[in-house]
């Protein structure tokens, strides 16, 4: 079987391999953005992978996108830095009006704009979207008030433009729960400073993330995508399209430990010895090896039925699960392969541990793609 | 000016290559193939000489079974204008490639002929060299630097204690060694656009190219295993186990 997106494998490979474990280390230790590396990828045209060619981009579908993500990732590099810059712009394409694709759509494809944030996450709500508190209210003028918080806004701080959900009408007020919301574009570059304030989180991985502060940011009108109150529909094509790209992430994550670990099991020696002749090593490399196969599928799966114009809702999430699960359980393996060297940071393997481990809970917790499936999928009663 | 480019597909240089079983040669099945490396390093000066307005159309070549095209493909995303597959699943040794060579120049008529000094997979070191002589044309080998003006090249070459420049008439072979350039990553759009450009299919038979193989492979054998050195306290230790142990002055 050929594999049709073998060319842009190879040359992503290509690129990759200029940004090497000591870049990254590097970065890590500062907690530093990998600018130089998402310039590469800008130029390359790799993350205007999903606009279309009207607009600047490449027009390819989400199969193409994923093909990149993994790629980026099993070459030990971290896409996660802007991967965001790919998939945000979803919901100007699908909702946003021609005068907005006009404005913003041909800057993101040139990476001269970078839209690689999205506020949604709240300190009080958080996989509970629904019960944001964020509201954005239209004054004398018809522009929005925002008043509110979010946090684990990531990238924000190497982003021009964020899309933000807020609450336009109460809870109380709407006759359906997923009614009420709106999605915003905001210009950073505008606000900061005029009511919009970012505070970086440190975390256990470089990831760039914030906590960004609303205290009476007025933006104009035209702010707005699509129509006031249905905003949390718009977001929902746009997270499956998340879930499907950070499941192949997640899969090139994998593919790296499975590798990094054959490698090391293959040149190791004790007692005389390869450590990969002993099946307490081999086989939980074996093991990984399938895991990865088989989550694969699924993230192909997922990526062809969104392609098709379905929602692919319990295909991403479905992905999303077992391709994280698949490459934590690789990372856990590749730890375990390489001994006392796991820790030693020049070998990558910590570092690429703390980043996937990620995966499980961001952007959304496994549990809760356990309970989707049960109520979704299999008509269980809703469990919270 | 016109250039083409030779291209071969080889085991990827990042491969551990195995012997096969039989001792017929290297398992190249499910084995990730690519560019040979100075292939692309020729496919990077062809490149700039376009961009630098040098060049004005450029030619990738590769020869053997169908999915040579892929490697072709990647020149075309590199850069190069369309591509000729010269069709076969038989063995190409060094003078078969040449021949056929010789006779697409005839067919194309290009000022510069740029391959790699040699592929990375048999080492072999001849083509280039083959080429120019069947054509009766100047030869620049293993060069680090080309400049092309006024019906000339001057080729700097990597030989054993410096560097030497050849001025050689055109047209002319110029192979290339690996402190010429360093090879682009093609872009997103440049490998979409890749996708529509002309890959022309031709066989050996139709270019009237015997390509029967001159040379038999008795063997393939894995290097011996190198064993562990030992550390002599004195030149005279040294002169008296070369004399009496290892036989060898």
């Amino acid at each position: 079987m050929t594999d049709e997106y073998a060319d842009i494998r190879e040359q992503v490979q290509k690129l990759c391999s200029q940004y090497p474990g000591e870049y990254w280390r590097k970065l890590d230790a500062e907690r530093a953005y990998p600018t130089e590396f998402v310039q590469a990828l800008t130029e390359a045209g790799y993350l205007s992978v999903l606009i279309p060619e009207e607009f600047g981009g490449s027009g390819l579908g989400i199969t193409a996108a994923a093909v990149i993500m993994e790629e980026i990732q099993k070459s030990g590099c971290n896409g996660g830095a802007c991967h965001a810059q790919m998939y945000t712009m979803g919901t100007v394409l699908r909702h946003g009006s021609d005068e907005q694709k006009q404005k913003y759509l041909p800057g993101i494809a040139s990476g001269e704009l970078r839209l690689q944030a999205f506020g949604v996450t709240e300190p009080t709500s958080g996989t509970d979207t629904l019960s944001l508190r964020t509201t954005a209210v239209k004054n004398g003028d018809g522009d929005y008030v925002i008043n509110g918080q979010k946090i684990w806004t990531s990238r924000v701080e190497h982003s021009d433009l964020m899309m933000l959900l807020a609450r336009t009408q109460s809870k109380e007020e709407v006759k359906k729960r997923t009614d009420g919301l709106s999605v915003f574009i905001v210009d950073m570059r505008e606000a900061l400073g005029n009511g919009l304030e970012i505070k970086p989180i440190r975390t256990m991985i470089n990831h760039a993330t914030t906590e960004v502060f609303f205290d009476d940011l007025v933006i104009p009108a035209n702010s707005l995508v699509g129509e006031e109150g249905k905003g949390f529909r718009y977001i929902l094509d746009g997270m499956n399209a998340e879930r499907i790209l950070i499941a192949a992430e997640c899969i090139g994550d994998a593919r790296w430990f499975v590798q990094k670990a054959t490698d090391y099991a293959n040149d190791r020696q004790v007692f005389g010895r390869e450590i990969g002749k002993n099946q307490g090593i081999q086989f939980p490399i074996a093991e990984a090896y399938m895991q990865t196969e088989a989550a694969n599928l699924m993230v192909e799966h997922a990526a062809r039925v969104y392609e098709g114009g379905s929602r692919a809702g319990a295909e991403a999430n479905m992905a999303k699960y077992l391709a994280s699960e698949a490459s934590w359980k690789a990372a856990d393996m590749c730890m375990q392969t390489h001994g006392g060297f796991a820790f030693a940071e020049e070998y990558d393997v910590e570092r690429k541990f703390r980043e996937t481990r990620l995966y499980r809970i961001a952007p959304i917790s496994n549990n809760l793609v356990l309970s989707f499936i049960a109520e979704h999928v299999l008509g269980l009663p809703k469990s919270y | 000016m016109k250039l083409l480019v030779a291209v071969k597909r080889v085991i990827d240089y990042n491969i551990k290559v195995r012997v096969k079983g039989d001792e017929t040669g290297v398992e190249t099945a499910n084995v990730k193939m690519s560019m040979n490396p100075f292939d692309e390093i020729a496919v990077e000066e062809a490149v700039r000489l376009h961009e630098a307005g040098t060049a004005t159309e450029i030619v990738a070549v590769s020869m053997g079974v169908q999915q040579c095209q892929e490697t072709i493909r990647t020149a075309l995303a590199m850069g190069c204008d369309r591509g000729i597959h010269v069709k076969t699943d038989d063995e190409l040794q060094p003078l078969a490639v040449a021949k056929l060579l010789a006779k697409i120049v005839e067919q194309e008529s290009p000022d510069v002929v740029v391959l790699g000094k040699q592929a990375i997979d048999d080492d072999s070191n001849q083509t280039g060299q083959m080429l120019a002589g069947l054509l009766g044309w100047s030869q620049g080998t293993f060069a680090s630097e080309i400049a092309l003006a006024d019906g000339k090249a001057n080729v700097t070459r990597e030989i054993d204690g410096g560097l030497q420049t050849v001025a050689i008439n055109l047209p002319a072979v110029i192979t290339t060694d690996l402190r010429l350039n360093e090879p682009r990553y093609a872009s997103l759009p440049n490998i979409m656009k890749a996708k529509k450009k002309e890959i022309a299919e031709i066989t050996p038979e139709e270019l009237g190219v015997d390509i029967a193989p001159r040379l038999t492979t008795l063997k393939v054998t894995e290097p011996s295993q190198r064993e562990g050195g030992i550390k002599v306290e004195t030149v005279a230790e040294l002169v008296n186990k070369l004399k009496n142990e290892v036989g060898v002055i």
